[in-house]
């Protein structure tokens, strides 16, 4: 992870994902209407959040194949960042709602679910802080993160697909899929994902570092 | 993982649950408290008491019942015994008898709180098969849930806090199903109207057993 091409890829495509995202013509729906320049930047963020919770996960069955600090590290810092992620998500969703359905929290399935999603999270950190011994706590959390993983699953995608929803593509909405047949979207849609998904694992990288050399302090200390 | 040893196990829980009647009795006191908590605090009529705040409060009663039964599956159990099932049983036994027993348990205990339920909020349940199937495969999702969490929580320091926000969050899936199937089933639908839930339930209870049973000998180690 060392090498650099792939930041450099990742702030050109933030860039023009803020660039064009804004200033590119988009299709005229009606309630949307400018809003939909939304999907680059709420979308993306759920799907940046799925990836670096993904990858904290199988870091967490590898910790369990093999046990060694390095992985945890890496599970724990990949799940930060992914509920950092999942928070933006909810947060851009609710300024959104707020325009397009007149009030930031309306009940609405998805909202709920992804509530729920990062109590999950966030009850992974608790755990991780209330465990005192570091090979203990890293075992215990990383099957905590497993069972975490393997829930998000229904909770995100089969529970809210059997319910009628406001949200754009449940209920009979208008979701990208349909909408984007000029393609317009496309166009910044894909580097959105790759970019703000690549700038997650950035940051995470920048955590598994500080974390790396504070173990290194502990294990001076001692 | 043996058929002679999960029995085993089993009716050593049974026995020990029988001999200390205390626990049991508490967790029953605590239901029927519970349920005469809500029937003071809504001081209705138990005619007037709408359906879905009927199906709501049982299942909050139920839940919270439960986190308080299977608390005890491992918090309760001392470093000794621990050890001693170490070299008598394999991990993968006892996660499968304790899953077993609190199904059983916690089955029995909706069955006798919808007894003392219905008796002061009154039964509108139209559907009693549909409604007793639901409660088996809700304990089933709830009993595994909550003894692998219970497994975690135990390993922690204020574990019994631990146990609910860990366990409440990771619970919400199981739940919203088994009100939806149990709303079905006090408006007297059709049983062909609830099986694409109850399969949806069905499924959510055999990935948790799954990942139960197989992450349990990695807490267990510890």
């Amino acid at each position: 992870m060392k090498s650099v091409w792939w930041k450099i890829l990742c702030v050109l495509l933030l860039l023009y994902t803020v660039v064009g995202g804004f200033l590119m013509d988009v299709p005229r729906l009606h309630i949307l209407n400018e809003s939909i320049r939304n999907t680059f930047f709420h979308v993306p963020m759920w799907l940046g959040m799925m990836t670096l919770l993904l990858i904290s996960a199988i870091y967490s069955v590898l910790y369990l194949k093999k046990p060694s600090l390095r992985y945890d590290v890496f599970a724990s810092e990949f799940a930060k960042t992914g509920i950092l992620f999942g928070v933006l998500g909810v947060v851009t969703g609710m300024i959104w709602a707020k325009f397009t359905w007149t009030s930031a929290w309306s009940g609405d399935p998805k909202q709920n679910n992804a509530a729920i999603a990062l109590l999950i999270y966030l009850a992974y950190l608790l755990l991780r802080n209330s465990l005192k011994d570091p090979q203990q706590r890293s075992r215990i959390s990383a099957v905590y993160n497993i069972l975490a993983f393997s829930t998000l699953i229904p909770l995100l995608y089969i529970l809210p697909a059997q319910t009628d929803s406001l949200h754009p593509g449940s209920g009979g909405n208008a979701a990208f899929a349909d909408i984007d047949l000029d393609n317009r979207l496309r166009v910044v849609f894909y580097p959105a994902v790759i970019g703000w998904t690549l700038l997650g694992i950035w940051l995470s990288t920048i955590g598994i570092r500080i974390q790396n050399i504070k173990n290194r302090f502990d294990y001076i200390k001692k | 993982m043996l058929f002679s040893e999960i029995s085993g196990l089993l009716k050593k829980e049974i026995t020990i649950e029988l001999r200390q009647k205390y626990a049991i009795n508490g967790i029953l006191l605590y239901l029927a408290g519970t349920v005469f908590i809500c029937y003071l605090s809504i001081n209705l009529q138990a005619t007037q008491l709408h359906p879905i705040i009927w199906n709501a409060l049982y299942w909050i009663i139920l839940l919270f019942t439960a986190v308080n039964a299977v608390a005890k599956s491992f918090l309760h159990e001392s470093a000794g015994l621990m050890t001693y099932y170490y070299t008598i049983a394999s991990g993968q036994s006892i996660i499968a008898s304790k899953i077993i027993y609190y199904s059983l348990l916690l089955t029995g205990l909706a069955v006798i709180g919808l007894g003392f339920y219905g008796l002061v909020l009154g039964n509108p349940v139209q559907n009693p098969g549909l409604f007793i199937i639901n409660i088996m495969l809700g304990s089933v999702g709830m009993a595994t849930t909550l003894s692998l969490v219970s497994s975690i929580a135990a390993k922690a320091q204020n574990n019994q806090t631990l146990l609910a926000i860990l366990g409440l969050p990771l619970l919400i899936p199981v739940l919203l199903m088994s009100i939806k199937i149990s709303k079905n089933a006090l408006d007297g639908l059709p049983w062909a109207s609830s099986y694409d839930e109850l399969a949806v339930l069905g499924s959510i209870d055999a990935i948790v057993c799954a990942l139960a049973i197989i992450l349990f000998p990695y807490i267990w180690r510890s």
